[in-house]
């Protein structure tokens, strides 16, 4: 396939490896924020070609991990209303909310459908007029502007049955908060080149201007982690700071501007609670007052739907990079694919799953 | 009189999921923890494909299989066929030769009596091409909306060739990892004509009988033909680290060399799915003395099932159990057991 | 955190809604893919998708970038460049 396997390629890579051992003189921490990228990193075995001087540290860029535990039971309590059809991205499904998860409310009955897409999601409002389908509408940037079009299109089809759960987060606001905890050891970041795709890389600067830390906006196949990596260590080696893009074939400093305006139209920014981690001011999406109509929170009654996280999950502070998976007593034990106290363990994006499927236990 | 207690803790599922019938983890751990200790006996304990009875001095293999697809007809095959091959492949995974079937059908009420006939010649025709008749059956009805159209029951006995001995303790290091095709086809053609995820496609399912490859494999290779395996459910990864286990070695493959179409590697990038993990149903994984490897791959490769056949690993004795594959870019990871069933990874 | 993968698109049209689609294709999968937010798009330009969304037209002559950069690494190092594509 083109536009991958060019940067699958095993000589080229160990170029790269060559040039990052050649490269690094002392140690240095450098966060991936994306879930998508610590998995290739892993998948591909990177992270064990890697000179010992280079800790990669897992962020929080997993949408299924941080979407709050309270939405998650609240998706439970739509899914399980009569008269719905509840679809959801498939990694979602499994993710544990207080006390179950969608796939278990599936075998007890619910209507719970996976989709690839938003709009596969509004061809099913259309084909069943006389349900309820509602849209579990998680993800980061990248995924907002899709979600924008399928409430956009409702409304221009005139659908009145179709709403979404919106559990929108935003990067730069996590990458702050990682920033700013006194705790920080993170000294460069690789920033999700799909989010930077839609967004463009301007709200990267300032963040990288205070912090005085480089931030490598990168891709995701393994030559573009790689580079991304050189870079990053090229520029903490040089002592140098400030916003460098990798992925220059998808990402432009003003991003995707046609997409960036429809999800105005629909979103605005929101408080939002991130799993393990806590509330984040300003660093969520919700539906605008105008578009309220499709807010399945509005559509539905749910009072009383109160979350109870895992006592043992660190997930937190393995989503902040303070802790990694095998630190947590539950990794492995208590805690595994089958049984997952926290959602890390569940979405293949999830550091603990990756951990876990890719044999970092073993 | 031993009282039977449920090991699986009812607080971790209350209810069967249908990862409880994926062919990863959860499948092996009802097998393991529920019917191996409830059925104990030394047969079952084998947990191969199929069992094999000792009878006046013969080898009898028995072994059976259930099918539940949706939809019933998909590219390149359907439901009918599926349950001939099916059990007649698990057969053949024993180093069997087949003599008969018994059919088991569950009807939903309101199936089309044309839809039924039609997988009735399906599995008539598929039955002569494997040479092996369907000898006896039995029928039930089930009220609407408590089956999905059509479920199968298959069953088969054969005769387990002379001087044929696999089994998955069999594998040793320095054997070599063979594969008759590409994989994941069966998984990604269903899957493509879900409801949700649909994408069109040339591709087709891999449905086939593989019990003439396997009587080739068996006639070059002999006695040293270790272990086969058909990796349906839970796909190469799931059927390679319960060899693993159960033999106590390590396997290593490598990922340039195990053969995915690119219809298989779009859909797969697309939902982000790893190919190793998808349904085959007409792979047969041989792993065999490496003096007979050669012989054995050419073989495959001369036979109309096995044209894309390769040698993707080996059997090592480090790292016993685990399954590892060098990545394409020159990586070591882990390949462990499906867990769950695959879901499509968006975000 | 978002699984994008690079497609070629194949076709376009607009749907019910005034949308415009199109079909694009993955390795050997084609799919319905919507192109509203990269309306510059033409037959035969690769865009990275994300559930179902093309979110930027892959740009050819920044996509050999990557390999630019290994021969100048390459030629720092000293170290042979061939095959780099």
């Amino acid at each position: 396939m083109r536009f991958l396997d060019e940067y699958r390629r095993e000589a080229d890579a160990q170029k790269f490896v060559r040039a990052i051992e050649q490269l690094v003189t002392r140690p240095w921490t450098i966060m991936e924020i994306c879930g998508g990228q610590t998995h290739n990193l892993i998948k591909f075995g990177i992270d064990r070609l890697l000179p010992q001087a280079v800790t990669l540290v897992h962020g929080p860029g997993c949408p299924v991990c941080v979407t709050p535990l309270e939405l998650i039971d609240k998706a439970i309590c739509i899914a399980q209303q009569p008269g719905v059809i509840f679809t959801s991205f498939g990694d979602m499904l499994r993710v544990p909310g207080s006390n179950s998860d969608l796939l278990s409310a599936r075998a007890r009955g619910a209507d719970v459908r996976m989709v690839y897409s938003p709009l596969d999601a509004l061809t099913l409002a259309q084909k069943n007029p006389d349900r309820e389908v509602v849209f579990f509408a998680v993800g980061f940037e990248t995924t907002a502007p899709g979600n924008a079009m399928a409430v956009w299109q409702a409304r221009e089809l005139g659908l009145r049955n179709f709403s979404i759960l919106c559990a929108h987060v935003l990067v730069p606001p996590a990458i702050r908060a990682i920033l700013a905890s006194p705790d920080n050891h993170i000294q460069a970041f690789l920033a999700a080149g799909h989010v930077c795709t839609v967004m463009g890389t301007r709200e990267y600067e300032p963040i990288a201007a205070q912090y005085r830390i480089p931030i490598v906006v990168t891709g995701f196949e393994p030559l573009d982690l790689l580079q991304g990596l050189y870079m990053a260590l090229r520029a903490l080696e040089e002592g140098r700071w400030g916003v460098e893009i990798q992925y220059t074939r998808s990402v432009t400093r003003q991003g995707n501007q046609a997409a960036q305006q429809l999800m105005y139209q629909v979103f605005e920014v929101c408080d939002r609670q991130w799993r393990g981690i806590g509330l984040i001011p300003a660093s969520g999406y919700r539906l605008r007052a105008t578009w309220a109509e499709f807010d399945a929170e509005r559509r539905f009654n749910l009072v009383d739907v109160r979350a109870q996280e895992s006592p043992l999950c660190i997930a937190g502070q393995i989503l902040q990079g303070l802790k990694k998976p095998p630190h947590c007593p539950a990794f492995g034990t208590e805690c595994t694919p089958e049984h997952p106290l926290g959602a890390p363990m569940v979405s293949s994006e999830g550091a603990c799953a990756a951990y876990y499927q890719y044999g970092q236990h073993a | 009189m031993i009282e039977l207690q449920c090991p699986i803790p009812i607080s971790d599922y209350p209810v069967v999921t249908l990862a409880h019938g994926g062919g990863g983890r959860l499948s092996q751990l009802l097998i393991e923890r529920m019917f191996v200790p409830a059925f104990a006996n030394a047969v079952l304990e084998t947990l191969h494909d199929g069992a094999v009875l000792e009878l006046n001095g013969a080898r009898l293999a028995f072994s059976t299989d259930s099918f539940t697809v949706s939809p019933l007809f998909f590219p390149g095959g359907d439901i009918g066929s599926l349950a001939v091959y099916g059990t007649v492949n698990d057969l053949a995974m024993c180093g069997a030769r087949p003599l008969a079937l018994a059919v088991g059908f569950i009807l939903e009420e309101g199936l089309p009596m044309e839809e039924l006939w039609r997988v009735i010649v399906s599995m008539q025709r598929a039955a002569v091409a494997v040479g092996v008749p369907i000898v006896t059956g039995d029928t039930k009805v089930v009220e609407r909306g408590k089956g999905d159209g059509i479920f199968i029951n298959t069953t088969g006995v054969g005769v387990v060739l002379p001087g044929v001995h696999i089994a998955p303790q069999r594998a040793v290091p320095g054997d070599r990892v063979l594969i008759n095709g590409s994989i994941a086809e069966h998984g990604i053609a269903i899957m493509a004509q879900r409801e949700g995820l649909a994408f069109e496609t040339e591709l087709v399912s891999d449905s086939a009988p593989l019990l003439d490859l396997v009587l080739r494999v068996l006639e070059v290779g002999g006695e040293h033909v270790h272990v086969l395996r058909d990796p349906t459910r839970g796909g190469v990864a799931s059927a390679l680290n319960e060899i693993a286990a159960k033999a106590c070695v390590g396997i290593r493959l490598d990922e340039e060399r195990i053969p995915v179409t690119e219809a298989v590697r779009g859909a797969c990038e697309i939902l982000g799915f790893d190919p190793l993990y998808v349904a085959n149903e007409g792979k047969c994984i041989a792993i065999v003395a490496p003096e007979v490897a050669d012989h054995v791959l050419e073989t495959m490769r001369a036979h109309p099932q096995g044209a894309h056949a390769a040698c993707i690993g080996e059997v090592v004795p480090d790292h016993p159990g685990k399954v590892f594959m060098r990545s394409r870019i020159g990586g070591l990871r882990v390949v462990d057991m499906l867990s769950g069933e695959q879901l499509p990874r968006i975000c | 955190m978002c699984l994008g993968i690079p497609g070629e698109v194949l076709s376009i049209e607009q749907n019910a809604a005034g949308i415009a689609m199109g079909k694009v294709r993955f390795g050997g999968v084609v799919r319905e893919v919507c192109l509203a937010y990269v309306p510059d798009v033409r037959v035969g330009d690769y865009v990275i998708v994300h559930a179902g969304f093309a979110l930027s037209v892959l740009n050819e002559e920044e996509a050999n970038e990557v390999f630019e950069m290994l021969e100048q690494i390459s030629a720092l190092a000293g170290t042979d460049s061939e095959g780099n594509g």
